[in-house]
């Protein structure tokens, strides 16, 4: 289903563009965090569409918590082989060792450890200045308040209370050795508007949006998905087959899924537009107590 | 006329009676506890953009933290920080997004407390139109008549005036009528182009999707529905074409072009294009995009240009229209609203960000502050935190720039602090000055590196700082020989030698040690033109000067040199009976006796007279000049040079 991009859409992509090359002109190691899911590929998309006839000047970075789907990792690869980008993947071996999983440790630890570190570990291993994350404002509420360039301190901490005033398009790029900058092009799109672009880019998606018989067990009022045997099963759990999908993408057993009958994008947007709850509903992350996500902003997560 | 419908995302393509129009980008702001934040949560509420679990949520926190009793606080839906939250009071710019089926909405919601003014200006650099709020109780406040002005600066043309809590005025016409007129008398001069006063109460929906019965007097259109229909573009696309250069796209040598944004006009493939700042021209050759080329390109798009010549063409260059040029002067006059903690100090520097151009800048003189309730002229000397001046600065280059009143885009600028790195300042060019401003600069068929090529060269300075007696014009006679023996084209400046000519008419009191070095440094620069490797030979005690002449010159043209020879051995020699004159008292402001010395942070090379001799240390500086490509290469002439 391609569909003519709409004027809103073309100014949203304009400044996303404007955000991506502004980057390149003035850092020297930048990074795009790939995380697989719908607003990494419209990211992604963008990046190609910046700098063509070149190819984005920057690699891609994974921080594999080795617990999403499968499905995923397979459209990880191929979307950096069709990029033709470098594909760089992280694993926090020592979080691993440690023996971290979202089953055995909780969902706090698990993500503390493979992915704000974990992160950490690789922005520091390769020595990057500025990563590209693809969160949007409209997804939490700390989120709203972020800068597009947010700036971090060595130890890769975001101050909300002394962030950098931005201006009209004058982004302040400059930051001392070891500091660096997190940089959000997608910070004014809203979910809706993530799905329209893709509709009407034809950009490729992961196909675990859509709906399809998966199995899975409701636990805590949320549907988790069996991807591997890695989950154990509790007591009377017993995976059946549904036909679910995801909104969002995250951990698997972190990531609760939706009972939908949407297997096409059309389908899927209509239901999106019929919803009355928030996608982060489905992160089990966020739930802890509202403004958990400011808190892991300021220890470093994206 | 509005509904609020059960959908929390309602289609853009169902049927609507009017046409769809371009995103709004607005702003709410006024004083403190006027009702800003409650206005927005009210608006996502009544349109049905809180989803179930964020209601939930807020239900939450409102017993926690809410002002309302039992009742829901819409406040605490956009107040998104902890510390906000706790405290009830926004201490930042939130940005929040609304949809209706005729327009989508990019919401800035600005603090309204004082101390948080550079806020509010952040949030209205990116707004087309500005939502005062105003407590029906209270009037026009300071802060109101602050806002107002900030809005008018920053150039935002559509003001909604919104009278809050009308509900706590029992709906009082008379009251309302007296705010709208104190506001107009006030605004007047601020020069908007269109300013609607709505009654409203945020906290109880009044006249915010739908026009009220409570206020029966009120004819005028609701909140919402005067912001679906009001038309705030400026058409752009009219204007003379600015094409700030971003980066330069080479992905092979065959391709090379201008990756960028159009900030203003329209260009086609075959329009004639200039340079602003070397006033070289060229014709578009293509206008490349990853979709596919295409025939124009307008403000707001982002794309690639090729040219047909092959110009000298860096990122923070300008393409412009030709018959319809930016100015370009590196001197002038703005409006800066401050930012920073740390004052505004005329004469210090501070990096100028202009479009996509950084260059050094200083503050040269603040003519006056700006009373912030009704931008009067007021005396002043420096500037603090969310003050506003109008002062003159001056750049180390040209810079190609509008006003900003004709163009947001080419006209605005931030200062930025180079220690800290802070966003210092937000600065709105209002003119050029001198009468440099509008004298294009005649661009020239033959560049520098032209004529530094035909003596198989590049240009140079080196640059011998140090203490008066350190060797330095010892050393730079050594390297002159040596590089003329090389076959490349030198020239010499010395500073007593200077001060007998160009400089006779200056002696050495601050200012006149500073402009002496200025004008060695714009000989020197003329001497780079000409292809040149020019030699320097000149105590030039102080860091900032020496930065001054780096900041003339092309990146990597610098090289300077620190002949780091111990005071006491400089005593020692005195080979022109100096030192003993200065400590006897005889000589004022003598270096290193009675005036302090600055050695370099990081030069390009240091010669210590301790461990090497004055041809050893020529001998080291010409090699680097062979390594870093400024002279050619000659292995016949050996190590063995001495002339």
């Amino acid at each position: 289903m391609i569909l003519s991009v709409s004027p809103h859409l073309r100014r949203l992509e304009a400044e996303s563009i404007f955000i991506l090359r502004e980057v390149v002109a003035e850092f020297e190691r930048p990074v795009m965090l790939y995380s697989i899911g719908k607003d990494s590929s419209v990211m992604l998309h963008l990046a190609l569409k910046a700098f063509y006839p070149s190819k984005p000047p920057f690699p891609l970075l994974h921080v594999d918590t080795t617990w999403k789907f499968r499905e995923m990792i397979a459209f990880r690869d191929e979307a950096a082989e069709r990029a033709g980008m470098e594909l760089l993947v992280h694993v926090n071996e020592d979080g691993l060792r440690r023996g971290i999983s979202p089953v055995a440790s909780g969902s706090n630890v698990h993500t503390q450890v493979m992915k704000t570190e974990g992160l950490r570990q690789a922005l520091e291993r390769w020595r990057f200045d500025a990563a590209f994350g693809g969160a949007r404002r409209d997804e939490e509420k700390s989120r709203a308040k972020e800068r597009i360039f947010s700036h971090r301190s060595a130890s890769h901490a975001w101050d909300p209370r002394n962030q950098r005033p931005e201006l009209w398009r004058l982004f302040n790029t400059r930051i001392r050795p070891g500091e660096s900058m997190r940089v959000f092009p997608l910070s004014n799109w809203t979910e809706l508007d993530v799905w329209d672009y893709i509709a009407a880019e034809g950009i490729p998606v992961v196909p675990l949006y859509f709906s399809k018989e998966r199995p899975v067990v409701e636990r805590d009022g949320a549907l988790i998905m069996v991807d591997d045997d890695r989950l154990p099963l509790r007591p009377g759990e017993e995976p059946r087959m549904e036909k679910i999908r995801f909104r969002t993408l995250g951990c698997y057993p972190l990531t609760g899924a939706i009972r939908s009958q949407a297997e096409t994008l059309p389908e899927m947007i209509a239901e999106m537009r019929a919803s009355t709850t928030s996608e982060r509903e489905g992160r089990l992350i966020d739930h802890d107590e509202s403004g958990s996500m400011e808190k892991k902003k300021r220890e470093g997560y994206f | 006329m509005l509904e609020a419908t059960s959908s929390a995302l309602r289609d853009p393509e169902e049927p609507s009676d009017g046409p769809v129009l371009p995103t709004l980008r607005f702003l709410t702001c006024g004083s403190v506890d006027d009702g800003k934040s409650t206005l927005i949560g009210r608006l996502l509420y009544e349109q049905s953009l809180i989803y179930d679990d964020q209601l939930a949520a807020l239900e939450r926190d409102s017993r926690k933290h809410g002002t309302d009793g039992d009742n829901i606080d819409f406040a605490l839906l956009v107040d998104g920080l902890e510390a906000e939250r706790e405290q009830g009071i926004t201490i930042d710019v939130a940005y929040r997004y609304v949809s209706t089926p005729r327009r989508s909405f990019i919401i800035a919601d600005t603090p309204g407390h004082e101390q948080y003014t550079r806020n509010m200006a952040t949030g209205a650099s990116s707004a087309d139109l500005a939502v005062l709020l105003v407590d029906a109780r209270k009037g026009l406040l300071t802060q109101t008549c602050r806002h107002a002005a900030i809005v008018s600066l920053t150039g935002i043309r559509h003001v909604v005036l919104a009278i809050n809590k009308i509900d706590l005025t029992g709906y009082d016409q008379a009251g309302f009528a007296k705010i709208v007129a104190d506001f107009e008398a006030f605004a007047a001069p601020l020069g908007f182009a269109s300013l609607t006063a709505i009654p409203i109460s945020a906290r109880h929906g009044v006249n915010i999707s739908e026009r009220s019965e409570k206020t029966p007097w009120y004819h005028g259109p609701a909140l919402l529905e005067h912001l679906e229909t009001i038309d705030v573009e400026r058409d752009n696309s009219t204007q003379p074409f600015r094409f700030p250069v971003q980066w330069v796209n080479r992905p092979d040598l065959d391709f090379r072009g201008y990756s960028g944004t159009v900030a203003s006009g329209t260009v086609r493939p075959g329009d004639e294009v200039v340079v602003a700042k070397s006033g070289r021209t060229s014709r578009v050759a293509r206008i490349v995009t990853y979709d596919g080329d295409r025939d124009s390109a307008s403000a707001g798009d982002a794309v690639t240009l090729t040219l047909d010549d092959e110009l000298d063409i860096a990122r923070g260059d300008v393409l412009c229209d030709p018959k319809d040029r930016p100015e370009v002067s590196d001197q002038f006059a703005a409006h800066l609203v401050w930012m920073s903690d740390d004052k505004l100090l005329p004469g210090r520097s501070y990096l100028l960000k202009l479009g996509t151009r950084t260059v050094p800048v200083t503050i040269t003189e603040l003519k006056h502050r700006l009373d912030p309730s009704t931008l009067g002229e007021r005396p002043g000397k420096s500037l603090s935190l969310n003050e506003v001046g109008f002062c003159t600065l001056a750049a180390t280059t040209p810079c190609a720039f509008d006003p900003y009143k004709t163009n947001h885009t080419t006209g605005a600028f931030i200062l930025i602090d180079r220690i800290t790195n802070a966003t210092a300042a937000a600065g709105m060019i209002a003119f050029g000055l001198r009468r440099a401003t509008n004298i294009h600069r005649q661009g020239l068929n033959v560049a520098k590196l032209d004529r530094a090529r035909i003596k198989h060269q590049k240009p140079a300075v080196l640059w011998f700082t140090g203490l008066s007696g350190s060797g330095k014009s010892t050393i730079a006679n050594l390297v002159e020989s040596r590089l003329y023996a090389h076959g490349a084209h030198t020239v010499l400046l010395d500073g007593d030698n200077v001060r007998h000519g160009l400089n006779k008419d200056l002696g050495f009191t601050d200012v006149d040690r500073v402009e002496n070095i200025r004008r060695v440094g714009e000989v020197a620069k003329l001497m780079t033109d000409a292809g040149l490797v020019v030699l320097c030979s000149f105590i030039s005690p102080f860091r900032a000067e020496r930065r001054l002449v780096r900041e003339l010159l092309d990146e990597g043209e610098f090289i300077e040199i620190f002949v780091d020879t111990p005071l006491e051995e400089c005593i020692a020699r005195d080979p022109k009976g100096l030192y003993k004159k200065a400590i006897a008292g005889e000589i004022e402001n003598f270096t290193g006796i009675s005036q302090a010395y600055e050695p370099p942070e990081s030069p390009e090379l240091v010669v210590s007279r301790n461990s090497e001799t004055a041809e050893q240390a020529a001998a080291r500086i010409v090699k680097l000049l062979i390594e870093k490509g400024f002279v050619d290469h000659i292995d016949e002439l050996g190590d063995d040079w001495s002339i």
